[in-house]
């Protein structure tokens, strides 16, 4: 369990810091922006991390273009493209709903309903259930009743 | 020598565990009852022995026996004994040795405490126990041996990965064990009762509390590791659906939907089939889990081949134990008669509704876990599922839950209508939106997330209560005299409601500063006023450090002193950033210190987390909600029913 989530640590806690203080933008309302398209983008040489809590170099630049981009006037999804063309989607936490991705995406509700519909189906049949009758105890099971009880 | 000693003994537990898997289980079918009476001593002898083997590797680290490889490559003679000791399982071998010392402990329960089982049952159950164990101790012996030497052993190690040194992570692991491994006892009984084609109240009695334990094991499990990542990794995020936490998410979220429908098997005789389905799936989850992160396959796609053999013998075990049982599912359920009957509105509905979230949020979690190896396999597409697919995918599932809930849970058995189920829940309703009103009048940024997360939350805690105090029959003397199940249900319940109230507020308020800071300059953040007052190198242990000394003020009062670290531990290499925190009911101040800057002073961090603290309260109480449950007058009736038999007890109804 343990080994690779060594691994894993090691990568993500590296030295200090992921977002470092010369990077902020000087406009609270675009910082506010980038943060929360640096949180859908993964650090391309990391394990699990976005790119603003990363301290890979590689993060640094990502988290520069993003401010870059936005400084340019580009709305929140331009600057997801920009970057999708030249790293990949690996980079997107949240892969794009559309073609095969739709069946992580439907998965949920599709086996919600599923579920709503079997159960729907059990539930009515067991109103309509007659309690059985219980069963009687095995010859075996006798015997060790009396077993019990004598003790 | 102890060494060799160890690695015979654990050789030898692999030889009982053999006898223990088939011997009572032909007793059991032949019905030899000498045969059947095998399990029992069996199990113990084959808990002893791995726990001398086990004793034999922590003797090697305690001493620091740098001949055995493992110690070598994983201790160091300066380490504190506490993680000399937590060194014993802060590695794959090591781990796996306590993997299976739990899992034999488990099995000797089973032997010390079931003499009140029917016989043939017990017998079954400690040779399934005993399969999982000759599978896990052959994985040891034939792939991850913790007794190799070396032959010229070296003066010292290579030490334990600093991020590991530190309490919260030297016991997040056994407990995880704990739990993963308490699940088997489920899945052993499932399986017992499937070979058996019966599956009474009497069985479900029986696999609640292990179920239970487990559960509560898991709960504080994961609960250590979510703190522990909170503080150590200097950002002070609590979860980050990375795919090792999500192996253990699953199989919580499938134990807690078990624990639900064991009730309706123990009280009502109905959904055992689900219930034998969901046993088995959930300790098929934990091996998931531990195929998960023992191969690598999932943690980092490119490193997929990096220990194959490993990887593919877990996959068989999986294969092996999912596969028999379900097939075994298949051809027996039919056998599994549901007797009670029950209406579309009623408890046992609402038990099902609990099932059906949290199954459907365990396979989101999963589908969304494997997505990236499924879509590389299939059309070869790198990408990547992370915490905002999660977030958006799974929240619903919960929040649909906290609704229902506290409505369920008071519902009666049989027929209920929903109207009368609502009458003594107005109050916790109205206090609920109470305290949204709040909320949305306190809080700064009108935040969603704090409304909902607050406002369910405080609905789930409300409804524990009013249902505790529906219970006592308005008589505050009664309340004392409850059964422990229905206070064990209440803390778990309100326990999930603080969690939801912590999540919630803290996600949506809390504030981030980053700057450099100089000596002796006070900034301010969300109305704290913060000075970093000097850095200093201090030499610990087995590290370097810079200490800072910072001073949060408030409204010019003191409020505290921090010292937020930067170590490095020289052995491996590697800095780590020891946040300060000053912990507080209502809020957290989180600082860390980073590296000195050119033109003076030092990159710092400052966090206001608000309720962050609730978090792990609320899974404090689950846990204990648990222990509450466990040590109910039914149980330990259950347990002690030799003892107890001649006064024949009424069971509390729920």
């Amino acid at each position: 369990m343990l080994k690779p989530l060594i691994l894993v640590l090691a990568l993500l806690a590296g030295p200090a810091f992921s977002v470092q203080p010369d990077e902020v933008l000087a406009d609270p309302v675009l910082e506010a922006r980038a943060r929360e398209i640096s949180k859908v983008l993964r650090c391309p040489v990391c394990q699990g991390e976005n790119i603003d809590d990363s301290n890979a170099a590689v993060s640094r630049d990502l988290r520069l273009v993003v401010r870059e981009r936005l400084v340019a006037g580009d709305a929140d999804w331009q600057v997801l493209d920009y970057i999708v063309a030249r790293y990949g989607e690996y980079v997107l936490f949240e892969p794009e709903a559309k073609g095969v991705n739709l069946i992580l995406y439907l998965t949920g509700p599709v086996a919600l309903l599923l579920a709503m519909g079997g159960a729907a189906v059990f539930l009515r049949r067991r109103r309509q259930a007659n309690a059985v009758p219980a069963e009687r105890l095995s010859a075996d099971e006798s015997r060790r009743l009396e077993e019990i009880l004598r003790e | 020598m102890l060494n060799e000693l160890g690695h015979f003994a654990l050789i030898l537990a692999f030889a009982v565990a053999t006898v223990q898997a088939t011997v009572p289980l032909i007793g059991a079918h032949k019905g030899w009852a000498g045969w059947m009476a095998v399990g029992e001593p069996a199990a113990t002898a084959h808990f002893l022995l791995i726990a001398f083997s086990f004793g034999a590797l922590t003797w090697a680290f305690v001493t620091s026996d740098f001949s055995l490889q493992l110690v070598f490559a994983n201790s160091h003679t300066d380490k504190p004994m506490l993680y000399k000791i937590s060194g014993v399982w802060g590695n794959h071998e090591g781990s796996m040795l306590l993997w299976v010392l739990i899992l034999a402990l488990f099995g000797a329960t089973a032997a010390w405490f079931g003499a009140a089982l029917p016989p043939r049952l017990r017998a079954r159950v400690l040779s399934v126990q005993a399969m999982i164990g000759v599978a896990f101790l052959g994985f040891i012996i034939f792939t991850s041996n913790p007794f190799l030497r070396i032959e010229s052993p070296p003066f010292n190690g290579q030490d334990l990965n600093p991020l590991l040194q530190d309490p919260g992570l030297a016991f997040h692991p056994p407990f995880l064990y704990l739990g993963y491994v308490g699940l088997s006892m489920a899945f052993s009984f499932a399986v017992a009762a499937l070979i058996e084609g019966r599956v009474d109240a009497a069985w479900a009695r029986w696999v609640r509390p292990w179920t239970l334990a487990a559960w509560m094991f898991l709960t504080v499990g994961i609960a250590l590791g979510s703190w522990w990542a909170y503080y150590e990794l200097g950002w002070g995020g609590f979860w980050f659906w990375d795919p090792v936490e999500n192996a253990s998410f699953m199989p919580w979220l499938l134990a807690a939907a078990l624990l639900h429908s064991a009730i309706v098997v123990e009280k009502r005789e109905a959904l055992k089939s689900w219930t034998i389905l969901l046993a088995i799936l959930a300790f098929g989850f934990s091996l998931i889990g531990t195929f998960i992160v023992r191969s690598g396959v999932i943690t980092s796609v490119h490193s997929f081949a990096s220990d194959p053999q490993r990887g593919i013998f877990i996959l068989a075990i999986l294969a092996l134990f999912v596969g028999g049982a379900l097939t075994l599912f298949a051809a027996r359920a039919g056998a599994m008669q549901a007797r009670g009957a029950f209406g579309i509105v009623s408890r046992e509905s609402a038990l099902v509704l609990n099932n059906i979230l949290l199954g459907v949020a365990a396979l989101v979690v999963f589908v969304g876990t494997i997505w990236p190896l499924i879509a590389e396999l299939f059309w070869a597409r790198k990408l990547s599922v992370g915490a905002p697919f999660f977030e958006s995918a799974f929240t619903p599932f919960m929040l649909a839950l906290a609704v229902a809930l506290p409505i369920g849970a008071v519902m009666p058995w049989k027929r209920a209508s929903f109207a009368r189920a609502l009458r003594p829940l107005w109050p916790a309703a109205l206090l609920a939106l109470a305290v949204v009103a709040l909320v949305w009048a306190v809080g700064t940024n009108r935040s969603t997330v704090a409304l909902v997360g607050a406002g369910l939350g405080s609905w789930l805690v409300f409804g524990a209560l009013s249902e505790l105090w529906l219970r006592a029959a308005h008589t505050p003397a009664r309340l004392a005299r409850l059964p422990r199940a229905d206070w064990g249900k209440a803390f778990a319940h309100g326990g999930l409601g603080i969690t939801f109230i912590g999540i919630g507020l803290l996600t949506a308020w809390q504030s981030e500063d980053i700057r450099v800071a100089q000596i002796g300059e006070p900034f301010t953040v969300s109305g704290y006023e913060i000075t970093l007052d000097g850095v200093e190198r201090v030499q610990g242990p087995n590290y370097t450090s810079s200490t800072g000394t910072m001073t949060v003020r408030q409204g010019g009062k003191l409020v505290a002193t921090l010292h937020p670290e930067k170590r490095v531990y020289p052995v491996q290499a590697m800095p780590t950033t020891e946040a300060a925190i000053d912990n507080g009911i209502w809020r957290d101040v989180y600082l860390v210190v980073g590296d000195p800057q050119d033109g003076g002073g030092w990159a710092v961090r400052t966090y206001i987390k608000p309720f962050a603290n609730w978090i792990w309260a609320g899974s404090i109480l689950m846990a204990l909600g648990g222990l509450l449950s466990l040590s109910d007058r039914r149980y330990r009736v259950a347990a002690g029913a030799r003892k107890a038999a001649p006064r024949l007890q009424a069971t509390p109804a729920e």
